[in-house]
């Protein structure tokens, strides 16, 4: 048998365009496609609510109503983002709101004041964190099994605080921070906070060696590992986050309601992943946007409202949310699979 | 034989991945009833070859004839339906079904189209294994509850469950026992006798000589030699048509300065893992390239990424400038100076959706941070630095590390831990994926990151790669050092030989 020389081979060392022009680029950089795509939902919802009831759905009154309402839910998606992006997924959140809302209406702990219902509960949230985390981080168990006993007893927990009973808030300094007169410039302080949620969550996810992290865990979790990254540690501070927004969350819902209910909280889990993945959060991890996860839950909110403006009843509510998340999903993967 | 159309006939086969061309044009003919063994070094084409064979991967150009007539294997499906099957290194079996229900998995025996018989598939199952010879695997038994052997077996039987013409079989004996491998040989036996071709892949020239017909050579993406004769064709031959090279790579030169006489970087005393490598020691200086040359299977990236603290070894010692390291910590290891550079890039070092910059940063991120908040600008700024000094193309670190070529990846790996300051390098299979053209300039920076004063330790399956980049080589076989020497006193057959048979042949 011949061996036959080959001629030599060129190298093919590929040099890839750069992208969009630079003119483009810093535009591009700061508002992408996607980002465009979810404010032009928003924009088209809006015309649509001033279409169909131009009176009610741009009174001030109204739009107040639902950046409030966005606002709880918000705030448990911002954590809920950060889970996701890492490549994990919180199911309890509806329910350690549900848990944190009841445990810091008490009567025992009422008596604290505005103060003792705060810090009960954040310190309720961050506990159910801290269980999800360790168990997810360091027992080894799989997000979604852990998160969904934590659902299951911290529901029951909250049953069995208040027996099934609506605990009404009697601190006049934690209820008049609903009421209007609370209200900085027409914002309700509700909504700031909320607002404040956003700003650091952006933050410590596009500025800090925190949200680093968590993208890298979420991308490839060997890598990280193997980059010298505390994969396992990381693990529990996200889970720790996560419960931290859901006991803000609660204290917001305390303000908002003026009680605390075990059945508060009500498939919050699904509205913030939701929220997440129509906002552009991989559910695989690894890429995580808070502008989109804060713009996907004022869509469904303002969907919410638009319906009940116009008396839709919530069935048709809830198919309307469902067809929304398939069509933004395979809107996503259609632009993921052209780039 | 000559009126006869071969069983399978594949010419001109190609097929390039990004960054590289795996097959460039291969010829490949099988007749019914032989054992076609196929033989290359990593890298040479085989893996690809049997994939596109199998229908797993579609070739750019080429053409495939089966019994004469033109075919397009568009799916692993299609294959099968003509009757070729693939046993594959790693076995794709479902751990958690039976040993029958694996066999029949995709064409279970039903009852009114869409009931399982279970019995019936067991009956079949219990049938085809007492053919292959091992009747006490119980086919009720659940795949994962069996040895490595046995789920090869399992494999087999699975194949031979359809009407089978031709089994592609990839180092079936890898795994096996010698007794195993007889029982192995014996089946193959008895499939050829059927009439039923065999295409065997395997590094052992021994076995091939045993049970082969005809080998054909695969290097570099090419089929080098076609058809030669297995049991009478020279080792020598072979050995020669295996690495005799179309390309010359060209090796940096090594340094006059002598380190022999330095104090060990990176020492490892005793290191051992149960099953995976026998107790080691190795001592890298500064300045050295230390190669580990070895077969795959042989231990060797178990051994780096155990020095590396990524797996926990079961007694040793990992010591970098004489302090002994937490074992099993790969934070304590990247703090003592030790970077990895793993053999699979995408799954084990890249973020694959994020840019080169903060693929470079994220080992050394506190160098740009102050309480968690990170200077985006200083992190940018040194990323461009460390890729600039290794010459990574595009020059610009904001483009995503994925849209680069397999050369471009590892130079962003290797930046990663310049950047970090590393001391210590560990390089597994640095250019595996990488282009022929762009190998020489990867093996200028290892050889420039020695000279500034690094320890490296290369791993790689590429004999020629290890001789011509290493200072000091240890030439590894199933877990054991068999052979240490300067690299200048070893040549690539005789290394080969090392790992190959075990004992220097002439």
């Amino acid at each position: 048998m011949t061996q036959h020389a080959s001629p030599p081979r060129d190298s093919t060392d590929k040099v890839p365009s750069t992208g969009a022009p630079p003119a483009w680029r810093g535009l591009m950089a700061r508002a992408d496609v996607r980002t465009l795509s979810l404010l032009g939902v928003l924009a088209v919802l809006i015309i649509i609510g001033g279409i169909t009831k131009p009176d009610e759905f741009l009174d001030t009154r109204n739009l107040q109503l639902v950046l409030t309402q966005a606002s709880v839910i918000g705030v448990v998606t911002v954590g809920m983002t950060f889970v996701i992006t890492s490549g994990g997924i919180d199911l309890s959140v509806g329910a350690i709101v549900a848990l944190a809302s009841v445990w810091a209406t008490t009567v025992a702990t009422q008596e604290y004041g505005f103060g003792g219902i705060l810090f009960t509960a954040v310190l309720v949230g961050l506990g159910c964190g801290l269980v999800n985390g360790l168990l997810i981080a360091y027992g080894g168990m799989v997000p979604f099994i852990a998160t969904l006993a934590m659902l299951a007893s911290a529901r029951g927990l909250a049953l069995q605080i208040t027996d099934g009973k609506t605990q009404i808030v009697t601190i006049p300094s934690v209820l008049d921070l609903g009421e209007r007169d609370a209200y900085v410039l027409g914002v309700p302080p509700l909504v700031m906070v909320f607002a404040v949620v956003t700003i650091i969550g952006w933050l410590i996810l596009n500025r800090t060696t925190f949200g680093r992290r968590t993208v890298a865990v979420g991308g490839n979790a060997e890598a990280a590992r193997l980059a010298g990254i505390d994969v396992r540690r990381q693990r529990l501070y996200l889970y720790l986050l996560s419960g931290l927004c859901c006991g803000v969350a609660a204290f917001l819902l305390i303000v908002l309601a003026g009680s605390g209910q075990n059945t508060n909280g009500n498939l919050y889990e699904l509205d913030a992943i939701a929220a997440a993945i129509i906002g552009g959060t991989l559910l695989s991890g690894g890429r995580g946007t808070i502008t989109g996860s804060v713009l996907g839950v004022l869509i469904f909110t303002t969907i919410t409202n638009i319906f009940a403006l116009n008396n839709l009843q919530s069935d048709v509510q809830q198919i309307a949310k469902g067809a929304i998340i398939v069509a933004a999903v395979l809107v996503q993967r259609r632009t993921a699979s052209t780039t | 034989m000559a009126s006869e159309p071969p069983l399978l006939s594949m010419s001109g086969i190609t097929k390039s991945f990004p960054g590289v061309r795996a097959l460039d044009g291969v010829d490949l003919d099988v007749q019914a009833g032989e054992v076609h063994c196929l033989l290359g070094q990593n890298g040479a084409g085989k893996s690809t070859l049997i994939k596109v064979l199998a229908g797993a991967h579609q070739p750019d150009t080429g053409t495939i004839h089966w019994r004469g007539e033109a075919v397009t294997l568009r799916s692993p499906i299609a294959a099968m339906r003509l009757g070729i099957a693939t046993i594959y290194q790693e076995l794709d079996l479902v751990e958690h079904l039976s040993v029958a229900e694996n066999v029949h998995l995709g064409h279970e025996p039903t009852a009114a189209g869409f009931v399982v018989r279970g019995k019936v598939a067991r009956a079949s199952t219990a049938q085809l294994l007492k053919r292959l010879g091992h009747p006490e695997i119980d086919p009720a038994r659940l795949v994962g509850e069996l040895s490595a052997a046995q789920q090869q077996i399992v494999s087999m039987a699975r194949a031979l469950s359809h009407d089978v013409r031709l089994i592609v079989m990839d180092e079936p004996s890898a795994a096996l026992d010698p007794d195993e491998v007889d029982n192995l040989f014996r089946i193959v036996g008895d499939l050829t006798a059927d009439g039923v071709a065999v295409v065997y892949i395997s590094h052992r020239l021994e076995e091939i000589r045993r049970i082969g017909d005809r080998v054909t050579v695969l290097k570099d993406g090419r089929a080098v030699a076609g058809g030669l004769p297995a049991k009478t064709t020279p080792t020598r031959e072979v050995v020669a048509l295996m690495t005799g090279r179309n390309v010359e790579y060209v090796f940096p030169e090594r340094p006059t300065k002598d380190v022999a006489a330095d104090k060990p970087l990176l020492e490892v005393r005793g290191l051992a893992r149960d099953g995976e490598f026998e107790p080691l020691d190795l001592s890298v200086r500064p300045g050295e390239i230390v190669g580990l040359a070895g077969l795959v299977g042989s231990g060797r990236s178990e051994i780096l990424e155990t020095i590396y603290g990524a797996r926990k070894p079961r007694a040793g010692q990992v010591l970098v400038d004489g302090r002994a390291l937490r074992p099993g910590s790969v934070r304590a290891a990247v703090r003592a100076g030790l970077g990895l550079a793993p053999e699979e890039r995408k799954a084990q070092a890249l973020l694959m959706l994020e840019s080169v910059t903060r693929n470079v940063s994220v080992s050394s991120m506190s160098r740009f941070s102050r309480g968690g908040w990170i200077d985006r600008t200083a992190e940018l700024g040194a990323a461009r630095a460390a890729t600039r000094e290794l010459s990574l193309r595009p020059d610009n670190p904001n483009v995503p590390v994925r849209t680069l070529s397999g050369g471009n990846q590892q130079k962003a790996v290797l930046a990663r831990w310049l950047l970090r300051g590393c001391r210590v390098l560990l390089l597994d299979e640095p250019t595996r994926g990488v282009d022929v053209g762009a190998r020489a300039e990867l093996y200028a920076v290892v050889r420039r990151l020695a000279d500034e004063g690094l320890a490296v330790l290369l791993v790689s399956s590429e004999v020629p790669e290890v001789l011509g980049l290493a200072d000091r080589v240890l030439v590894l076989r199933e877990g054991c050092v068999v052979h240490t020497a300067p690299a200048r006193e070893l040549d690539e057959h005789r290394v080969l030989d090392l790992v190959m048979e075990g004992s220097p042949a002439s």
